[in-house]
């Protein structure tokens, strides 16, 4: 290890390569700060020079529709601009003393030259961290922030004919794909059907009609679900009679999406198609506990409710530390990545970006593991 | 020798112990339902305090060579090593506040401003400390493998040193800890002994490394002329810690009345055996709110053994309830001021540099440490002695143990020599 890696190191973890100069200076100040992180200090000054995750600030709440609305947040240092659009970002939410995660997909093209991201949510009725997203939270509010990833995402340059299947909240992903292509003056031939209760439900509503008067190339059909129902994929040979040379991204809820799925291998033609399944995962309270996936190990596992997440690692080989086996060390703690588990002394759920104690923890639902 | 049969000690039923466990697991939940804002306020404010302490500290350091920006360049410095050390360092990494899935409040990452690893000291302590507590032979908290604390240890003609090395203990706190944590990452690590490449070997150097050159070398560097009075400023800082970490901890486990257990106890004991163990092995100091913040509120060393992982802020309020829950089920509540507590444990440390025969107590009846035979030996004194200690024989009610313990006293039973 040269000099230079030397004086980084300490730093090297928190911030993206790109920036060797600053990283140099930070490295030699954590030698100071050790076991500190110079922006330990800094961030008393500036919450978003946090050191140990990405931290952003809610600049602007922009309702769309009456149940939701676009969250503009300017991310702290060490964000990466260069996402690809259609990927989705976990944010997390202090609320009562607490941070609450969940994930959201991007709406803003990457790159933006003012450093902004946006999201759009839905507020759903038993979703308490989107209501509060849509109805509650004030400008200015800090927010945790997980890196973008995901692969439902336009590639560059974009296909030449794109057929976009949404529905609800499922457009979000898509209007950051429609936005960088119009954005990049390369918007393609699209055809794109989007889902709504009424007309008052529909998000972006404004814009759609926008790209389609300048571009004649997009065609948006809205179906207003609940005067004209459900949209028949059937009727796709009418509406947009090439359906089946283009590629496909839908995103929606659940039932939607494996109706297009199933006729997407019927027709044969699966790899043409992208699916986005973003449905809320909800604990299951049944105590029936569900499938543990252990992300590290490779490993997977169907347990009941009263089996630990420690055993049921233990039962498949993937091996976590552990001391106590009761709840009191914090030796086991594991952080959840997807699904839900629960404390089986006091009741209480814990849901992704949560970190639980695996001896005293059990499956809600399926769930999986960063171990 | 020590505890070997809990209930008996206590002179609680079953049942008894039960139902004190149970009114512990709701306390327990209680202050889990209803942790908010205010708690996280608080701590937000104790990192805030500290890293400010920490940062006017240095500053003031630079200007060292006149003597009240040492003192004051000192004391500030001091006071954030002793703040980050017990009420950040040793709370965060119990996982009290792991409740806000702050990744930078989290017992998972966080790293403390003394030599000894986190992740060493979080299996020596979190895990072997605060759950054999006080298990003689399980528990190498007790006399930290280098004091005789208890005569339930065989006497060595090196604890003759005992006063001796009690101070060099207590100077040097961090490393006693930071050497003590090791033997057990190593073991953990499944490490050979004197395998130097060994991984937790390699964990403690780079840390030692870093603290040692940023208060010892960088520090002093920067200060340029007043590297000399820097450098003794630093020096006094880490000495005042450890003093102050070293004084704490033994007022929580070495004054009279913290109790230990043998490895039989252990072996059968139930859950609330579990609390009843924690309840009776810790001992509590008084103090006021800077006092309680000083020493991480670990002056409630009693509730921090029974809730380790609940906010320090909460544990003045838990106190109370505990307090009840002892006089309810008639168990003594060890406490006292700083300095009894620190004075009893002391004179244990002074007295069992002894080899026993100089001793007149047993390990069934001493200060230090006790057992259910000393209620036992009452036989000896005769039936009416028994039924005493049982029974008060002005209201007829069934004696607990603190009761018991009283009416012993006052009845001065001769004891027995060993
Ligand atoms: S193993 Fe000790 S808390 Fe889980």
């Amino acid at each position: 290890m040269g000099l230079k890696d030397w004086i980084e190191a300490p730093a090297a973890a928190v911030v993206p390569a790109k920036r060797s100069k600053l990283n140099w200076l930070r490295g030699a100040a954590a030698r100071l700060t050790t076991p500190l992180l110079p922006d330990d200090y800094l961030h008393l000054a500036n919450p978003l020079w946090s050191a140990r995750e990405l931290r952003g600030q809610i600049v602007e709440v922009r309702a769309e529709t009456a149940d939701s609305a676009t969250i503009v947040i300017k991310p702290g240092w060490g964000f990466d601009f260069d996402y690809e659009p259609g990927q989705y970002i976990g944010i997390g939410l202090h609320i009562d003393g607490r941070w609450h995660w969940r994930s959201y997909s991007l709406t803003s093209p990457p790159n933006w030259d003012d450093k902004l991201i946006s999201i759009a949510v839905k507020a759903m009725p038993e979703g308490f961290l989107s209501s509060h997203l849509v109805n509650g939270v004030p400008s200015g509010t800090i927010v945790r922030l997980a890196t973008p990833t995901g692969n439902f995402a336009l590639p560059d340059p974009p296909p030449q004919r794109i057929l976009f299947l949404t529905a609800g909240s499922g457009i979000t992903p898509v209007m950051a794909m429609l936005r960088t292509m119009n954005r990049r003056g390369q918007l393609p031939d699209v055809f794109h059907v989007h889902s709504a209760p009424t007309d008052a439900d529909v998000m972006f509503a404004d814009e759609l009609t926008q790209l389609h008067e300048e571009h004649d190339d997009f065609r948006c059909k809205i179906q207003l679900t609940r005067s004209q129902g459900k949209f028949a994929l059937s009727s796709l040979d009418e509406v947009c009679p090439d359906w089946r040379e283009r590629q496909t991204w839908a995103c929606g809820p659940l039932p939607m999406l494996d109706e297009i799925e199933t006729l997407w291998r019927d027709e044969n033609i699966e790899d043409k198609l992208h699916l986005e399944r973003f449905a809320v995962s909800r604990a299951d309270t049944s105590g029936e506990g569900g499938t543990v996936t252990f992300a590290k190990a490779d490993k997977t596992v169907a347990i009941d409710g009263a089996t630990t997440l420690l055993e049921a690692g233990e039962k498949v080989g993937a091996l976590m530390p552990f001391g106590c086996r009761m709840g009191i060390c914090q030796t086991c703690v594991v952080p959840i990545l997807a699904g839900h588990a629960i404390d089986l002394r006091s009741g209480k759920q814990h849901a992704e970006g949560d970190r639980v104690q695996t001896c005293i923890s059990a499956a809600a639902g399926d769930c999986t593991l960063d171990a | 020798m020590a505890i070997t049969d809990i209930k008996e000690f206590a002179h609680l039923t079953e049942a008894d112990i039960e139902s004190l466990g149970r009114e512990l697991d709701a306390i327990r939940l209680d202050v889990e339902d209803s942790r908010g804002v205010r708690d996280a306020r608080y701590i937000r404010r104790a990192i805030r305090a500290q890293r400010l302490l920490e940062l006017g500290g240095r500053l003031a350091l630079f200007g060292s060579r006149y003597r009240p920006a040492w003192l004051a360049g000192t004391a500030m410095l001091s006071l954030s090593k002793i703040i980050e050390n017990m009420e950040l360092g040793h709370n965060v990494m119990h996982g009290q506040w792991d409740w806000m899935n702050d990744p930078e409040i989290h017992s998972m990452s966080w790293e403390w401003d003394q030599t000894g690893p986190s992740e060493h000291w979080k299996r020596a302590h979190n895990y072997s400390h605060h759950t054999f507590t006080n298990i003689v032979g399980m528990d190498s908290d007790v006399g930290f493998g280098i004091l005789r604390m208890t005569r339930d240890e065989e006497w060595r003609p090196i604890n003759l040193l005992q006063p001796f090395a009690n101070i060099v203990l207590a100077a040097t706190f961090e490393w006693g800890i930071a050497l003590h944590d090791l033997t057990f990452a190593a073991e953990l690590e499944g490490a050979e002994k004197g395998q130097l490449n060994s991984q937790a070997n390699k964990d403690f150097a780079r840390k030692i490394f870093r603290q040692v050159g940023k208060d010892f070398f960088l520090f002093p560097l920067l200060a340029g002329p007043a590297w000399k009075s820097t450098l003794s400023a630093n020096t006094a800082a880490n000495l005042a810690r450890n003093l102050w970490a070293y004084v704490v901890i033994f007022c929580g486990h070495f004054p009279d009345g913290a109790e230990k257990f043998t490895v039989a106890e252990y072996e059968n004991e139930t859950r609330h055996e579990w609390y009843l163990r924690q309840m009776l092995g810790s001992a509590n100091f008084d103090s006021g709110k800077i006092m309680g913040f000083m020493s991480g509120n670990l002056s409630y060393q009693i509730e921090h053994h029974l809730f380790p992982d609940l906010p320090s802020n909460r544990y003045p309020e838990i106190a109370v309830k505990v307090r009840a829950l002892c006089e309810k089920y008639d168990l003594p509540y060890t406490t006292g001021s700083l300095a009894k507590q620190y004075l009893l444990a002391l004179r244990t440390i002074h007295k069992l540099a002894l080899p026993d025969r100089f001793l007149r107590a047993t390990a069934d009846d001493a200060p230090e440490t006790s057992s259910e035979r000393k209620f036992r030996e009452a036989r000896d004194a005769g039936a009416a002695m028994v039924e005493t200690l049982r029974t008060d024989p002005v209201t007829g009610q069934r004696r607990g143990l603190l009761s018991a313990l009283r009416a012993r006293a006052e009845a001065k039973i001769p004891r027995r020599r060993r």
